[in-house]
């Protein structure tokens, strides 16, 4: 067993070289929980809401104008192979942002003296996914993890989920912004009015709630309860982003980028979800709706089957999965409570480190076990991600990144890692030695194979990128 | 290098005849075939692809996407191809072609993720098998035509099975040195992940050669890719492409043209990238399921059921026609009120597609590729 090596990098994000010795793992893992700090310096000085969507408010009317002027400003190399649109894009605010919040997140990562919260902010964001493909998006996401997802990772789950469902990234990224009840006294003035298209519902955010945030695919509910949910958040929208159905009903004291509830847009009377009928009138209803998924058994099920995996296997033991959902259900989805049962449980510590880790758990971890800075000045962290085949808070689907072995276990992926740690390690050269950085990384999951390998490297740079790219330290 | 190009592929045929090893009943073609998978993935809209313009009741169900097909070729008096398809058109006039309207996969929920994992895995329910029906229909080819790789950072499920496949994802790392990738070949020998892995890494970085500058941004330089990892004498001889950016929700008419542009792209590239092997190339395009028959509030579409499959290449049996036992739009004809109603099984026509491609038996390839049916 390799219960300080688990400790650091499967409830951690790896070991820090400066890390003082681990100790007693699980009281060591519980001190994080105590000491988590919901608001990391690296993430202070972000744009919030406001700037964020004036400043897609401005790229949307840059763009507007730019398609009708021929002349552009000169391009730099990089530029020249990019479709004009991409170009627009990664020379506006709202890209900016996105890349700024990317470098915080790693900054973060990198410095956190509490990596197991941190590795769980991870989590929840991937779990709450939204993502950067649509350029309404793409400056929010930041502000989304550090928002609506890092104040609530120790409190109840419910309000960690309505806080991620009512953030203006996951209102845009799901529809839901665009989303009006049929019946509801806008819908209905626009159809008097005689017009061809009428505003009307859209399902994505109901549907995904239901199977990808709460209860999970296939338990139970029908397309009914799905509609009937859609019609219940009918309402919910961000503010200050122009144009489209609706907007003039916006209160004139809104922030831009701020979630509203704007009652014409609401589909008027009762729904029923799941056989249980909902009468509140306007916001509270959507909100009574979600209360009671957050605490329904099939959710309870689904987050301890997610969390089991992502600390044990890809199938995870069920009586893991059993005692963790116990323990959602007894306290009505306490978090802190459910991480202290994982830690508590024997399934996450009697294998080996078999998990692979995803390049961002990898990069992370590489990075926190070197003294010197290993990324150049100008690194752009974003793009660093991408290549690496794991795009920062850009999975491309609702669902998020999978957690699995074969997810991340790729032959491409594996030689970008090992040319990543390789042009690290020739940045580093002969300033650590990877002779002694490896038994305080691998710790008790160093063999005498990689030891030897890493002895015998030829250069003290290619020691450091065998360590790296060793069997155990691609692993979790 | 340690190991040279040749004896990294003969260890991976060698990994392969640790499974069953067909018997070669079927000769091999002069030329070898090739095969391109493209996944579709988010549920493409095969009503707007292929638009059932010669349906009554099409104009009124997809109001304002409807008049954008007027631009499209016309392919029968019931078919419009979509207009950013104007490529393929013009292979579907020279009978290199084929579109499947109204077929689906087995399965009859929602959900993307389900529906991918049906259409990959090729069972009869979503997460029934851990391995795919590319993987198993390699078992199938002779040793010269079962070299399979994937442009993806990791194994699709299509391609799992027992015979090792490779992936490829272009970078614009520096490369490793040989040295260090000679030492991490004897570290990784012993473990059983890594290993097969690893050995598909170092064969891809060989081939991909000079082409490793170019990123796949759209859908033309992803063609050419694929090309060119298919085209030399020892290259891949099966490929999956992958595509997303199709679950269109709202805005569908602008994005839907966008990606089918670069679809069309993609497959124009991929054509002229092969060359005259494009005679023995078989492209099969599918998706997990359809979309909505009726326009949302947010001028898009929601998850349907049936939708269109994509038949391309220079040896089809059915090029240059639709294939289709139209079940019509009305409310009365949709599955659930709501959806296309698929009449054929999208398995059946890839099952025979693939079957007359490599002259296999269409009984055992549909028993290989859909065991569960």
């Amino acid at each position: 067993m390799a219960v300080q090596y688990l400790a650091a990098n499967r409830f951690g994000l790896g070991r820090r070289f400066d890390d003082p010795a681990i100790g007693n793992p699980k009281t060591w893992l519980s001190r994080h929980l105590a000491d988590y700090d919901p608001a990391p310096a690296a993430t202070a000085g972000l744009a919030g809401r406001a700037t964020i969507a004036t400043a897609y408010v401005e790229y949307r009317e840059d763009r507007q104008a730019m398609r009708r002027t021929a002349a552009e400003t000169p391009m730099s190399e990089e530029e020249k192979g990019m479709d004009p649109e991409l170009r627009r894009l990664s020379r506006s605010a709202i890209h900016r942002h996105y890349v700024e919040a990317t470098a915080a997140r790693l900054t973060a990562a990198i410095a956190t003296p509490t990596p197991f919260p941190e590795r769980l902010v991870h989590f929840w964001a991937n779990h709450f996914a939204v993502s950067a493909d649509k350029q309404t998006v793409i400056g929010f996401v930041g502000n989304y993890e550090n928002e609506a997802i890092r104040p609530h990772i120790m409190g109840k789950f419910s309000d960690l989920l309505i806080a991620a469902v009512k953030h203006p990234a996951m209102l845009l990224y799901l529809d839901q912004a665009q989303s009006f009840g049929p019946e509801s006294p806008f819908a209905t003035r626009v159809r008097n009015r005689g017009s061809r298209r009428s505003p009307g519902l859209n399902e994505n955010l109901a549907r995904e709630i239901l199977e990808l945030h709460t209860l999970g695919v296939r338990t139970g509910y029908t397309q009914a309860d799905v509609t009937a949910f859609a019609k219940a958040l009918t309402g919910l929208t961000v503010a200050g982003l122009g144009r489209g159905a609706g907007q003039r009903l916006m209160p004139a004291d809104a922030e831009p980028g701020a979630t509203v509830f704007i009652a014409p847009l609401h589909e008027p009377g009762a729904q029923t979800l799941l056989g249980r009928r909902y009468d509140a009138a306007g916001a509270a209803q959507a909100e009574a709706i979600l209360r009671d998924l957050a605490v329904h058994p099939a959710t309870a099920r689904h987050i301890a089957t997610k969390l089991a995996r992502h600390f044990t296997a890809d199938d995870p033991p069920g009586a893991l999965v059993d005692r963790l959902a116990a323990d959602f259900l007894k306290t009505g989805g306490d978090l802190a409570s459910l991480y202290r049962a994982l830690i508590a449980s024997p399934e996450p510590w009697v294998a080996a480190p078999t998990m692979f880790k995803s390049p961002w758990d990898w990069t992370v971890s590489m990075l926190r076990a070197l003294k010197i800075s290993a990324l150049g000045e100008k690194q752009n962290v974003a793009a660093m991600f991408t290549q690496l085949g794991q795009p920062i808070w850009r999975p491309g689907s609702p669902a998020g990144y999978d957690d699995k072995v074969a997810t991340w276990a790729g032959s491409a992926g594996l030689m970008q890692r090992v040319e990543l740690a390789s042009r690290i390690a020739g940045r580093i050269g002969d300033r650590v030695d990877a002779r002694q950085l490896a038994p305080l990384v691998l710790a008790d999951a160093l063999s005498p194979e990689t030891g030897q390998a890493i002895a015998r490297a030829d250069s003290p740079g290619q020691g450091i990128a065998m360590l790296f790219a060793s069997p155990t330290f691609l692993r979790r | 290098m340690i190991l040279s190009r040749r004896s990294i592929i003969l260890s991976g045929i060698t990994f392969a005849a640790a499974g069953t090893l067909p018997g070669f009943v079927y000769a091999a073609a002069a030329t070898p075939r090739r095969l391109v998978f493209i996944i579709q993935r988010g549920a493409a809209d095969g009503l707007a692809t292929v638009a059932p313009t010669g349906d009554p009741a099409f104009a009124a169900a997809r109001r304002t996407l409807a008049d954008e097909t007027a631009r499209g070729a016309k392919l029968d008096t019931m078919f419009t191809l979509h207009p950013a398809l104007a490529t393929t058109a013009g292979l579907y006039s020279c009978q290199q072609a084929h579109f499947a309207q109204a077929v689906a996969t087995a399965y009859r929920d929602r959900s993307h993720f389900d529906g991918q994992n049906m259409l990959e895995g090729g069972g009869s329910r979503p997460y029934g098998r851990s391995d795919g029906w590319v993987g198993r229909l390699l078992t199938l080819l002779p040793t010269a035509e079962r070299d399979a790789i994937a442009i993806a950072p990791a194994v699709p499920l299509a391609l799992r099975g027992p015979v090792q496949v490779g992936t490829y994802a272009a970078s614009r790392l520096p490369q490793a040195d040989g040295d260090l990738i000679a030492r991490l070949s004897v570290l990784y020998a012993e473990d059983p992940l890594l290993h097969p892995l690893w050995d598909s890494a170092v064969r891809t970085q060989e081939l991909a050669g000079d082409i490793g500058g170019n990123n796949g941004r759209n859908g033309a330089d992803l063609g050419k890719l694929a090309a060119s990892l298919m085209l030399p004498a020892d290259g891949a001889r099966v490929m999956m492409v992958e595509t997303g950016g199709w679950d269109t929700h709202s805005g569908q008419r602008g994005r839907l043209n966008a990606q089918l542009r670069g679809l069309d792209q993609l497959i124009g590239a991929l054509q002229s990238g092969l060359g005259p092997a494009w005679n023995d190339t078989l492209v099969i395009v599918a998706t997990e399921f359809g979309r909505t028959v009726e326009v949302n509030g947010t001028g898009g579409t929601d998850h349907g059921t049936a939708s269109t499959a994509m038949l391309l290449g220079g040896n089809l049996a059915l090029g240059g026609k639709v294939s289709a036992d139209w079940p019509g739009l009305t409310p009365a004809g949709r599955l659930d009120g709501r959806d296309l109603r698929p009449t054929r099984s999208l398995e059946s026509v890839i099952a025979a597609a693939v079957a007359h491609h490599y002259a296999l038996d269409p009984k055992r390839v549909m028993t290989t590729l859909y065991p569960d049916d």
